[in-house]
Protein backbone atom coordinates (compact mmCIF):
# COMPACT_ATOMS: atom_id res chain seq x y z
CA UNK A 1 0.00 0.00 0.00
CA UNK A 2 2.61 2.36 1.35
CA UNK A 3 5.00 2.02 -2.07
CA UNK A 4 2.06 1.98 -4.22
CA UNK A 5 1.40 5.46 -2.65
CA UNK A 6 4.68 6.54 -3.42
CA UNK A 7 4.77 5.46 -7.06
CA UNK A 8 1.24 7.05 -7.53
CA UNK A 9 2.32 10.25 -5.98
CA UNK A 10 5.62 10.64 -7.68
CA UNK A 11 3.77 10.37 -10.72
CA UNK A 12 1.68 12.91 -10.12
CA UNK A 13 4.04 15.16 -8.70
CA UNK A 14 6.96 14.62 -10.69
CA UNK A 15 7.63 16.78 -13.45
CA UNK A 16 9.24 15.46 -16.80
CA UNK A 17 12.10 16.88 -16.85
CA UNK A 18 13.02 14.91 -20.45
CA UNK A 19 12.28 16.69 -23.30
CA UNK A 20 9.17 15.98 -24.60
CA UNK A 21 8.58 15.12 -28.60
CA UNK A 22 5.37 17.20 -28.40
CA UNK A 23 5.93 19.87 -26.26
CA UNK A 24 9.34 20.99 -26.90
CA UNK A 25 9.52 22.27 -23.28
CA UNK A 26 10.83 21.05 -20.61
CA UNK A 27 10.17 22.34 -16.86
CA UNK A 28 12.88 22.27 -14.39
CA UNK A 29 11.39 20.69 -11.17
CA UNK A 30 13.30 22.89 -8.87
CA UNK A 31 11.23 26.16 -10.92
CA UNK A 32 8.41 25.00 -11.22
CA UNK A 33 5.86 23.25 -8.60
CA UNK A 34 3.14 21.16 -10.84
CA UNK A 35 0.08 20.36 -8.58
CA UNK A 36 -0.74 16.89 -8.82
CA UNK A 37 -4.72 17.71 -7.75
CA UNK A 38 -5.47 20.00 -10.70
CA UNK A 39 -2.15 19.44 -12.85
CA UNK A 40 -1.72 23.20 -13.38
CA UNK A 41 2.14 24.67 -12.82
CA UNK A 42 3.03 27.33 -10.85
CA UNK A 43 6.53 28.91 -10.63
CA UNK A 44 8.12 27.53 -7.17
CA UNK A 45 9.27 30.88 -5.39
CA UNK A 46 5.53 32.08 -5.66
CA UNK A 47 4.19 28.63 -4.37
CA UNK A 48 6.45 28.64 -1.45
CA UNK A 49 5.82 32.13 -0.61
CA UNK A 50 2.33 30.86 -0.72
CA UNK A 51 2.90 28.53 1.92
CA UNK A 52 2.87 25.57 -0.45
CA UNK A 53 -0.29 25.98 -1.15
CA UNK A 54 -1.56 25.13 -5.10
CA UNK A 55 -2.47 28.80 -5.83
CA UNK A 56 -5.04 27.04 -8.31
CA UNK A 57 -6.78 24.89 -7.01
CA UNK A 58 -6.07 24.95 -3.28
CA UNK A 59 -4.32 21.53 -2.64
CA UNK A 60 -2.12 21.81 0.45
CA UNK A 61 1.14 20.19 -0.48
CA UNK A 62 3.52 17.91 2.18
CA UNK A 63 5.68 19.93 3.93
CA UNK A 64 8.47 18.57 6.03
CA UNK A 65 8.95 18.04 9.73
CA UNK A 66 10.90 21.24 10.22
CA UNK A 67 8.29 23.54 7.90
CA UNK A 68 5.57 22.14 9.74
CA UNK A 69 6.81 22.99 13.11
CA UNK A 70 8.60 26.57 12.24
CA UNK A 71 4.97 27.72 11.10
CA UNK A 72 2.82 25.89 14.55
CA UNK A 73 5.08 26.01 17.46
CA UNK A 74 5.99 29.15 19.08
CA UNK A 75 9.48 30.29 18.66
CA UNK A 76 11.97 28.64 20.43
CA UNK A 77 9.32 26.66 22.14
CA UNK A 78 10.03 23.06 20.76
CA UNK A 79 11.94 20.84 22.53
CA UNK A 80 12.32 17.31 20.87
CA UNK A 81 11.48 14.36 22.66
CA UNK A 82 12.94 11.03 21.36
CA UNK A 83 15.61 12.40 19.11
CA UNK A 84 17.64 8.93 19.47
CA UNK A 85 15.53 6.48 18.24
CA UNK A 86 16.63 4.49 15.65
CA UNK A 87 14.87 1.38 13.50
CA UNK A 88 16.49 -2.29 13.13
CA UNK A 89 15.37 -4.94 10.99
CA UNK A 90 12.65 -6.79 12.81
CA UNK A 91 12.09 -9.57 9.80
CA UNK A 92 15.74 -8.95 8.49
CA UNK A 93 14.20 -7.67 5.88
CA UNK A 94 16.87 -7.59 2.78
CA UNK A 95 18.18 -3.73 2.10
CA UNK A 96 15.98 -2.75 5.09
CA UNK A 97 18.85 -1.13 6.84
CA UNK A 98 20.54 0.68 4.13
CA UNK A 99 16.96 1.78 2.61
CA UNK A 100 16.73 3.78 6.19
CA UNK A 101 20.73 4.86 6.35
CA UNK A 102 20.20 6.79 2.77
CA UNK A 103 17.38 8.13 3.69
CA UNK A 104 18.78 9.62 7.01
CA UNK A 105 21.13 10.96 4.66
CA UNK A 106 19.40 12.45 2.57
CA UNK A 107 16.52 14.32 4.81
CA UNK A 108 18.35 14.73 8.25
CA UNK A 109 15.65 13.15 9.68
CA UNK A 110 16.09 10.03 11.57
CA UNK A 111 12.75 8.78 11.05
CA UNK A 112 9.90 9.44 9.67
CA UNK A 113 8.33 11.40 13.21
CA UNK A 114 9.23 14.08 14.81
CA UNK A 115 7.79 14.56 18.35
CA UNK A 116 8.45 17.22 21.33
CA UNK A 117 7.10 19.62 23.64
CA UNK A 118 6.13 23.04 22.58
CA UNK A 119 3.61 26.27 22.95
CA UNK A 120 1.55 26.65 20.23
CA UNK A 121 -0.05 30.85 21.19
CA UNK A 122 1.05 30.09 24.63
CA UNK A 123 -0.71 26.83 25.10
CA UNK A 124 1.37 23.66 25.73
CA UNK A 125 1.50 20.42 24.53
CA UNK A 126 2.49 17.76 23.33
CA UNK A 127 3.22 18.11 19.25
CA UNK A 128 4.29 15.10 16.71
CA UNK A 129 4.90 16.12 13.08
CA UNK A 130 4.86 13.11 10.14
CA UNK A 131 7.25 13.45 7.31
CA UNK A 132 6.19 12.17 3.99
CA UNK A 133 9.82 12.54 2.84
CA UNK A 134 10.85 10.01 4.73
CA UNK A 135 9.83 6.10 3.38
CA UNK A 136 6.41 7.66 3.10
CA UNK A 137 6.15 8.02 6.81
CA UNK A 138 4.91 4.67 6.78
CA UNK A 139 4.58 2.97 10.22
CA UNK A 140 7.40 0.61 11.93
CA UNK A 141 8.46 0.37 15.21
CA UNK A 142 9.92 3.70 15.80
CA UNK A 143 7.20 5.94 14.48
CA UNK A 144 4.73 3.84 16.61
CA UNK A 145 7.48 3.85 19.79
CA UNK A 146 7.48 7.54 19.37
CA UNK A 147 3.99 8.06 19.39
CA UNK A 148 3.08 5.95 22.40
CA UNK A 149 5.58 7.47 23.99
CA UNK A 150 4.31 11.35 23.01
CA UNK A 151 1.20 10.18 24.63
CA UNK A 152 2.56 8.59 27.73
CA UNK A 153 4.54 11.87 28.51
CA UNK A 154 1.59 14.09 27.98
CA UNK A 155 -0.34 11.61 30.17
CA UNK A 156 2.18 11.84 32.69
CA UNK A 157 2.59 15.99 32.87
CA UNK A 158 -1.16 16.52 32.06
CA UNK A 159 -1.02 17.65 28.26
CA UNK A 160 -2.68 17.51 25.32
CA UNK A 161 -1.54 16.08 22.22
CA UNK A 162 -1.76 17.72 18.26
CA UNK A 163 -0.73 15.47 15.93
CA UNK A 164 0.10 15.81 12.03
CA UNK A 165 -0.43 12.61 10.52
CA UNK A 166 0.70 11.91 7.13
CA UNK A 167 1.75 7.84 6.33
CA UNK A 168 1.28 5.47 3.72
CA UNK A 169 0.63 3.03 6.38
CA UNK A 170 2.17 0.28 8.46
CA UNK A 171 5.60 -0.29 7.07
CA UNK A 172 5.69 -3.53 5.22
CA UNK A 173 9.06 -3.94 5.44
CA UNK A 174 9.15 -5.16 9.65
CA UNK A 175 6.25 -7.29 8.57
CA UNK A 176 4.18 -8.37 11.57
CA UNK A 177 5.63 -6.18 14.00
CA UNK A 178 4.84 -2.76 11.94
CA UNK A 179 1.16 -3.83 12.23
CA UNK A 180 1.12 -4.29 16.18
CA UNK A 181 2.40 -0.69 15.91
CA UNK A 182 -1.43 0.34 14.93
CA UNK A 183 -2.62 -1.58 18.44
CA UNK A 184 0.18 0.25 20.59
CA UNK A 185 -0.56 3.96 19.47
CA UNK A 186 -3.84 3.30 19.88
CA UNK A 187 -3.90 1.88 23.29
CA UNK A 188 -1.96 4.65 24.07
CA UNK A 189 -4.45 7.21 22.89
CA UNK A 190 -6.67 5.59 24.68
CA UNK A 191 -4.97 5.77 27.92
CA UNK A 192 -4.68 9.51 27.54
CA UNK A 193 -8.23 9.59 26.73
CA UNK A 194 -9.30 7.78 29.75
CA UNK A 195 -7.13 10.65 31.73
CA UNK A 196 -9.74 13.49 30.46
CA UNK A 197 -6.52 15.19 28.03
CA UNK A 198 -7.49 16.42 24.69
CA UNK A 199 -5.78 14.84 21.62
CA UNK A 200 -6.24 16.59 18.21
CA UNK A 201 -5.07 15.24 14.80
CA UNK A 202 -4.68 16.93 11.65
CA UNK A 203 -4.31 15.01 8.25
CA UNK A 204 -2.06 16.11 6.18
CA UNK A 205 -1.32 14.41 2.64
CA UNK A 206 -1.20 11.53 2.65
CA UNK A 207 -2.83 10.26 5.56
CA UNK A 208 -3.41 6.18 4.66
CA UNK A 209 -3.53 2.79 5.31
CA UNK A 210 -2.80 1.61 9.12
CA UNK A 211 -1.97 4.95 10.28
CA UNK A 212 -5.60 6.71 8.61
CA UNK A 213 -6.62 2.67 10.60
CA UNK A 214 -5.07 3.78 14.21
CA UNK A 215 -4.11 6.73 16.33
CA UNK A 216 -5.31 9.63 12.81
CA UNK A 217 -8.61 8.71 13.05
CA UNK A 218 -8.43 8.76 17.18
CA UNK A 219 -8.42 12.57 17.94
CA UNK A 220 -11.42 14.11 19.84
CA UNK A 221 -11.11 16.49 17.73
CA UNK A 222 -10.00 15.69 13.53
CA UNK A 223 -9.12 17.84 11.30
CA UNK A 224 -7.56 18.00 7.67
CA UNK A 225 -6.19 20.51 5.38
CA UNK A 226 -8.07 21.27 2.42
CA UNK A 227 -7.54 18.66 -0.93
CA UNK A 228 -5.38 16.29 0.97
CA UNK A 229 -5.81 12.32 0.38
CA UNK A 230 -7.41 10.44 3.40
CA UNK A 231 -8.32 7.10 3.08
CA UNK A 232 -7.98 2.99 4.42
CA UNK A 233 -7.55 1.60 1.21
CA UNK A 234 -5.21 2.31 -2.26
CA UNK A 235 -7.06 4.33 -5.00
CA UNK A 236 -5.31 1.92 -7.41
CA UNK A 237 -6.48 -1.24 -5.46
CA UNK A 238 -10.41 -0.14 -4.88
CA UNK A 239 -9.99 0.63 -9.23
CA UNK A 240 -8.93 -2.94 -10.02
CA UNK A 241 -11.69 -4.58 -7.78
CA UNK A 242 -14.74 -2.17 -9.23
CA UNK A 243 -12.79 -2.02 -12.60
CA UNK A 244 -13.79 1.79 -12.97
CA UNK A 245 -11.71 5.55 -12.31
CA UNK A 246 -12.64 7.00 -9.28
CA UNK A 247 -13.72 10.44 -9.21
CA UNK A 248 -11.36 12.80 -8.46
CA UNK A 249 -12.18 13.57 -5.00
CA UNK A 250 -12.96 10.57 -3.59
CA UNK A 251 -10.97 10.08 -0.23
CA UNK A 252 -10.42 13.73 -0.24
CA UNK A 253 -10.75 15.62 2.87
CA UNK A 254 -13.83 17.11 1.68
CA UNK A 255 -15.06 13.80 0.54
CA UNK A 256 -14.50 12.91 4.68
CA UNK A 257 -16.14 15.75 5.66
CA UNK A 258 -19.12 14.92 3.54
CA UNK A 259 -19.38 11.54 5.15
CA UNK A 260 -18.73 12.84 8.87
CA UNK A 261 -15.27 11.72 9.37
CA UNK A 262 -13.37 15.00 9.69
CA UNK A 263 -14.75 17.93 12.03
CA UNK A 264 -13.56 20.89 10.26
CA UNK A 265 -11.19 21.14 6.95
CA UNK A 266 -8.50 23.93 7.88
CA UNK A 267 -6.43 26.05 5.91
CA UNK A 268 -2.42 26.14 6.42
CA UNK A 269 -2.90 30.29 7.19
CA UNK A 270 -5.59 29.54 9.53
CA UNK A 271 -3.88 26.43 11.46
CA UNK A 272 -1.89 27.81 14.20
CA UNK A 273 -4.91 30.20 15.42
CA UNK A 274 -7.16 27.69 15.20
CA UNK A 275 -5.33 24.83 16.95
CA UNK A 276 -4.28 28.24 19.46
CA UNK A 277 -8.02 28.51 19.86
CA UNK A 278 -9.03 24.91 20.66
CA UNK A 279 -6.17 24.56 22.98
CA UNK A 280 -7.51 27.89 24.80
CA UNK A 281 -11.12 26.01 24.98
CA UNK A 282 -9.29 23.03 26.61
CA UNK A 283 -7.27 24.77 29.06
CA UNK A 284 -7.80 23.21 32.26
CA UNK A 285 -7.29 24.52 35.74
CA UNK A 286 -4.22 22.46 36.84
CA UNK A 287 -2.61 21.88 33.46
CA UNK A 288 0.49 21.78 32.17
CA UNK A 289 3.66 21.63 34.38
CA UNK B 1 3.09 -31.14 17.26
CA UNK B 2 4.43 -31.98 14.41
CA UNK B 3 7.11 -29.67 12.56
CA UNK B 4 6.10 -26.73 11.32
CA UNK B 5 5.18 -25.99 7.87
CA UNK B 6 6.76 -23.49 5.45
CA UNK B 7 4.88 -19.63 5.18
CA UNK B 8 3.93 -21.35 1.81
CA UNK B 9 2.83 -24.57 2.70
CA UNK B 10 0.61 -23.02 5.25
CA UNK B 11 -0.67 -20.70 2.58
CA UNK B 12 -1.58 -24.02 0.67
CA UNK B 13 -3.22 -25.56 3.80
CA UNK B 14 -5.18 -22.52 4.57
CA UNK B 15 -6.77 -22.31 0.56
CA UNK B 16 -8.11 -26.13 0.97
CA UNK B 17 -11.33 -25.81 0.07
CA UNK B 18 -12.63 -27.98 2.77
CA UNK B 19 -10.47 -25.65 5.50
CA UNK B 20 -13.12 -25.78 8.23
CA UNK B 21 -14.42 -22.53 8.79
CA UNK B 22 -15.93 -20.81 11.75
CA UNK B 23 -19.03 -21.90 11.05
CA UNK B 24 -17.92 -25.20 11.30
CA UNK B 25 -15.95 -24.81 14.34
CA UNK B 26 -18.63 -23.01 16.43
CA UNK B 27 -21.08 -25.87 17.19
CA UNK B 28 -18.59 -28.20 17.94
CA UNK B 29 -16.63 -25.83 20.42
CA UNK B 30 -19.99 -24.36 21.87
CA UNK B 31 -23.27 -24.54 23.11
CA UNK B 32 -26.52 -23.05 22.97
CA UNK B 33 -25.21 -20.25 20.25
CA UNK B 34 -27.84 -17.69 19.58
CA UNK B 35 -26.50 -15.33 16.16
CA UNK B 36 -27.28 -11.65 16.94
CA UNK B 37 -27.41 -8.88 13.77
CA UNK B 38 -26.43 -5.70 13.11
CA UNK B 39 -23.96 -2.72 13.91
CA UNK B 40 -27.53 -0.59 15.09
CA UNK B 41 -26.19 2.03 12.51
CA UNK B 42 -26.19 1.04 9.10
CA UNK B 43 -26.93 -2.47 8.34
CA UNK B 44 -25.78 -6.17 8.83
CA UNK B 45 -22.29 -7.45 7.68
CA UNK B 46 -22.34 -11.05 6.92
CA UNK B 47 -18.50 -10.96 6.95
CA UNK B 48 -18.43 -11.15 10.83
CA UNK B 49 -20.53 -13.41 12.37
CA UNK B 50 -21.24 -12.75 15.90
CA UNK B 51 -23.46 -14.09 19.04
CA UNK B 52 -23.74 -15.70 22.41
CA UNK B 53 -22.72 -19.14 23.50
CA UNK B 54 -21.94 -21.45 26.35
CA UNK B 55 -18.69 -22.26 26.79
CA UNK B 56 -17.73 -24.46 30.20
CA UNK B 57 -21.38 -23.78 31.20
CA UNK B 58 -19.87 -20.34 31.08
CA UNK B 59 -21.85 -17.48 28.75
CA UNK B 60 -19.29 -16.16 26.30
CA UNK B 61 -19.31 -13.68 23.49
CA UNK B 62 -18.38 -14.96 20.00
CA UNK B 63 -17.22 -12.75 17.14
CA UNK B 64 -15.87 -14.49 13.74
CA UNK B 65 -14.63 -13.39 10.56
CA UNK B 66 -17.12 -15.77 8.25
CA UNK B 67 -15.43 -17.46 5.37
CA UNK B 68 -18.00 -19.42 3.28
CA UNK B 69 -17.95 -23.12 2.57
CA UNK B 70 -18.85 -22.79 -1.01
CA UNK B 71 -19.17 -19.87 -3.72
CA UNK B 72 -22.57 -19.10 -2.73
CA UNK B 73 -21.78 -18.96 0.75
CA UNK B 74 -18.62 -16.70 -0.36
CA UNK B 75 -20.84 -14.55 -2.15
CA UNK B 76 -23.18 -13.55 1.04
CA UNK B 77 -20.13 -13.36 3.62
CA UNK B 78 -17.99 -11.44 0.97
CA UNK B 79 -15.16 -13.67 1.23
CA UNK B 80 -14.59 -12.34 4.90
CA UNK B 81 -13.42 -9.44 3.91
CA UNK B 82 -15.91 -6.92 6.00
CA UNK B 83 -17.18 -3.62 5.69
CA UNK B 84 -17.03 -0.58 8.40
CA UNK B 85 -20.60 -1.70 9.94
CA UNK B 86 -19.20 -5.40 10.25
CA UNK B 87 -16.02 -4.19 12.32
CA UNK B 88 -18.87 -1.87 14.09
CA UNK B 89 -21.53 -5.11 14.85
CA UNK B 90 -18.61 -6.50 16.17
CA UNK B 91 -18.27 -3.37 18.90
CA UNK B 92 -21.69 -3.54 19.90
CA UNK B 93 -21.23 -6.62 20.71
CA UNK B 94 -18.09 -6.74 22.64
CA UNK B 95 -19.77 -3.67 24.62
CA UNK B 96 -22.43 -5.86 25.16
CA UNK B 97 -20.20 -8.49 26.52
CA UNK B 98 -18.64 -5.88 28.92
CA UNK B 99 -21.94 -5.03 30.73
CA UNK B 100 -22.58 -8.60 31.32
CA UNK B 101 -19.16 -9.81 32.32
CA UNK B 102 -18.75 -12.36 29.45
CA UNK B 103 -15.67 -13.02 27.69
CA UNK B 104 -14.90 -12.08 24.29
CA UNK B 105 -13.73 -14.94 22.07
CA UNK B 106 -12.62 -13.86 18.43
CA UNK B 107 -12.08 -16.22 15.70
CA UNK B 108 -9.89 -14.38 13.41
CA UNK B 109 -9.63 -15.42 9.49
CA UNK B 110 -9.86 -13.56 6.75
CA UNK B 111 -8.02 -11.84 4.06
CA UNK B 112 -8.60 -8.53 5.29
CA UNK B 113 -11.13 -5.45 5.26
CA UNK B 114 -12.62 -4.82 2.55
CA UNK B 115 -11.03 -2.59 0.05
CA UNK B 116 -14.25 -0.62 -1.62
CA UNK B 117 -16.15 2.72 -2.76
CA UNK B 118 -19.05 1.96 0.01
CA UNK B 119 -16.00 0.73 2.82
CA UNK B 120 -14.44 4.21 2.58
CA UNK B 121 -17.71 6.14 2.56
CA UNK B 122 -19.07 4.64 5.86
CA UNK B 123 -15.23 5.34 7.23
CA UNK B 124 -13.53 1.59 7.37
CA UNK B 125 -10.35 3.35 8.65
CA UNK B 126 -12.68 5.14 11.36
CA UNK B 127 -14.09 1.56 11.94
CA UNK B 128 -10.74 -0.40 12.92
CA UNK B 129 -8.65 2.27 14.39
CA UNK B 130 -11.77 2.64 17.03
CA UNK B 131 -12.22 -0.69 17.31
CA UNK B 132 -8.54 -1.37 18.45
CA UNK B 133 -8.55 1.43 20.78
CA UNK B 134 -12.36 0.23 22.63
CA UNK B 135 -11.02 -3.44 22.18
CA UNK B 136 -7.54 -2.09 24.17
CA UNK B 137 -9.91 -0.88 27.23
CA UNK B 138 -13.05 -3.37 27.43
CA UNK B 139 -13.50 -4.67 30.92
CA UNK B 140 -13.64 -8.19 30.04
CA UNK B 141 -11.16 -11.31 28.92
CA UNK B 142 -10.50 -11.74 25.31
CA UNK B 143 -8.95 -14.57 23.33
CA UNK B 144 -8.62 -13.83 19.49
CA UNK B 145 -7.48 -17.54 17.64
CA UNK B 146 -6.22 -17.14 13.88
CA UNK B 147 -8.01 -19.84 12.34
CA UNK B 148 -6.47 -19.68 9.02
CA UNK B 149 -6.08 -16.27 7.50
CA UNK B 150 -5.07 -13.01 9.29
CA UNK B 151 -4.98 -10.29 6.83
CA UNK B 152 -3.39 -7.28 8.36
CA UNK B 153 -6.33 -4.28 9.90
CA UNK B 154 -8.87 -6.24 8.77
CA UNK B 155 -7.47 -9.07 11.51
CA UNK B 156 -6.34 -7.11 14.01
CA UNK B 157 -9.65 -5.08 14.45
CA UNK B 158 -10.53 -8.57 16.20
CA UNK B 159 -7.65 -9.29 17.90
CA UNK B 160 -6.54 -6.92 19.86
CA UNK B 161 -6.67 -9.26 22.99
CA UNK B 162 -5.53 -11.09 26.11
CA UNK B 163 -4.32 -13.64 24.59
CA UNK B 164 -3.83 -14.38 20.71
CA UNK B 165 -3.42 -17.63 19.47
CA UNK B 166 -2.75 -19.25 15.96
CA UNK B 167 -3.74 -22.18 14.34
CA UNK B 168 -0.49 -24.27 13.74
CA UNK B 169 -0.98 -23.74 9.69
CA UNK B 170 -2.91 -20.12 10.17
CA UNK B 171 -1.14 -16.97 9.12
CA UNK B 172 -0.78 -13.81 9.93
CA UNK B 173 0.71 -10.60 8.39
CA UNK B 174 0.73 -6.98 7.74
CA UNK B 175 -0.11 -7.62 4.22
CA UNK B 176 -0.58 -10.76 2.19
CA UNK B 177 2.47 -12.30 0.40
CA UNK B 178 1.06 -11.70 -2.89
CA UNK B 179 0.07 -7.98 -1.96
CA UNK B 180 3.80 -7.38 -0.61
CA UNK B 181 5.39 -9.20 -3.88
CA UNK B 182 3.33 -6.88 -6.18
CA UNK B 183 4.30 -3.49 -4.85
CA UNK B 184 7.64 -3.94 -2.70
CA UNK B 185 8.63 -5.73 -5.68
CA UNK B 186 6.38 -5.07 -8.45
CA UNK B 187 6.04 -8.58 -9.46
CA UNK B 188 2.83 -10.44 -7.86
CA UNK B 189 4.08 -13.81 -9.07
CA UNK B 190 6.99 -13.77 -6.50
CA UNK B 191 4.45 -14.65 -4.10
CA UNK B 192 5.65 -17.96 -2.63
CA UNK B 193 9.25 -16.34 -2.01
CA UNK B 194 7.41 -13.17 -0.12
CA UNK B 195 5.66 -15.49 2.22
CA UNK B 196 8.64 -17.50 2.97
CA UNK B 197 10.58 -14.18 3.66
CA UNK B 198 8.37 -12.27 5.18
CA UNK B 199 7.78 -14.28 8.62
CA UNK B 200 3.75 -15.10 9.06
CA UNK B 201 3.36 -18.54 10.11
CA UNK B 202 2.41 -19.20 13.65
CA UNK B 203 5.80 -19.81 15.03
CA UNK B 204 7.53 -16.74 13.58
CA UNK B 205 5.03 -14.70 15.40
CA UNK B 206 5.64 -16.76 18.61
CA UNK B 207 9.11 -15.14 18.36
CA UNK B 208 8.60 -12.44 17.37
CA UNK B 209 6.39 -12.18 20.82
CA UNK B 210 3.61 -11.09 19.10
CA UNK B 211 1.48 -14.76 19.57
CA UNK B 212 1.33 -16.45 23.19
CA UNK B 213 0.08 -19.67 21.98
CA UNK B 214 0.05 -22.15 18.86
CA UNK B 215 -2.99 -24.56 18.96
CA UNK B 216 -2.24 -28.29 17.50
CA UNK B 217 -3.48 -29.09 14.07
CA UNK B 218 -4.52 -33.14 13.24
CA UNK B 219 -1.77 -34.40 10.69
CA UNK B 220 -2.36 -33.06 7.30
CA UNK B 221 -4.10 -30.16 8.84
CA UNK B 222 -7.36 -28.93 10.07
CA UNK B 223 -9.77 -30.09 7.35
CA UNK B 224 -8.43 -33.92 7.61
CA UNK B 225 -10.61 -33.79 10.91
CA UNK B 226 -12.63 -31.04 12.15
CA UNK B 227 -13.76 -32.54 14.73
CA UNK B 228 -10.18 -33.22 16.12
CA UNK B 229 -9.13 -29.66 15.61
CA UNK B 230 -11.89 -28.14 16.83
CA UNK B 231 -11.60 -30.11 20.30
CA UNK B 232 -7.76 -29.11 20.29
CA UNK B 233 -9.14 -25.38 20.51
CA UNK B 234 -11.94 -26.35 22.95
CA UNK B 235 -9.10 -27.33 25.15
CA UNK B 236 -6.98 -24.29 24.82
CA UNK B 237 -9.62 -21.95 25.58
CA UNK B 238 -10.46 -24.32 28.66
CA UNK B 239 -6.77 -23.66 29.77
CA UNK B 240 -6.33 -20.03 29.02
CA UNK B 241 -10.06 -19.00 29.98
CA UNK B 242 -10.28 -19.80 33.46
CA UNK B 243 -6.60 -17.83 33.92
CA UNK B 244 -7.68 -14.57 32.42
CA UNK B 245 -11.03 -15.08 34.28
CA UNK B 246 -9.64 -14.79 37.91
CA UNK B 247 -7.26 -11.73 37.37
CA UNK B 248 -8.53 -8.44 38.74
CA UNK B 249 -9.79 -6.27 35.45
CA UNK B 250 -7.51 -3.42 35.97
CA UNK B 251 -4.45 -5.92 36.39
CA UNK B 252 -6.61 -7.85 33.38
CA UNK B 253 -5.87 -4.06 31.66
CA UNK B 254 -2.70 -3.34 32.56
CA UNK B 255 -1.21 -6.47 31.16
CA UNK B 256 -3.41 -6.62 27.32
CA UNK B 257 -1.68 -2.83 27.07
CA UNK B 258 1.56 -3.75 28.01
CA UNK B 259 1.47 -7.09 25.61
CA UNK B 260 1.19 -4.23 22.64
CA UNK B 261 3.01 -2.16 24.46
CA UNK B 262 6.42 -3.55 24.13
CA UNK B 263 6.46 -5.05 20.65
CA UNK B 264 8.64 -2.82 18.35
CA UNK B 265 12.42 -3.54 17.74
CA UNK B 266 14.71 -0.71 17.64
CA UNK B 267 17.31 0.97 19.31
CA UNK B 268 18.35 4.23 21.45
Amino acid sequence: MLEELFHKVKSRVTVNNTPDADAHISIPRDIMFKCPRCQKAEFMDHFEQVGKVCPHCGYHARLRASERLEITVDEDSFVELDGNLRSLNPIQFPGYEEKIAKLQKETGLTEAIVTGTCTIQGERCVIGVMDSHFMMASMGSVVGEKITRAFEYAQEHKLPVVLFTASGGARMQEGIVSLMQMAKTAGAVANHSAAGLLYISVLTDPTTGGVAASFASLGDIVLAEPKVLIGFAGRRVIEDTIRQRLPDEFQSAEFFLQHGFVDRIVERSQMRDTLGKLLRLHRREEGGD
Amino acid sequence: MSKQATAWECIEMIRQKNRPTAADYIPMIFEDFVELHGDRCYGDDAAILGGIAKFDRRPVTVIAHLKGRNLEENKKSNFAMPHPEGYRKALRLMKQAEKFGRPVICLVDTPGAFCGIQAEERGQHEAIAKNLMEMMQLKVPVISIVLGEGGSGGALALAVCDHLAMMQNAVYSVISPRGFASILWKDASREKEAANLIRITAKDLVELGVCDGVIAEPPGGAHKNPQLAAEAIGNYLGQILPKLIAKPIDKLLQTRYIKFRKIGVFQE
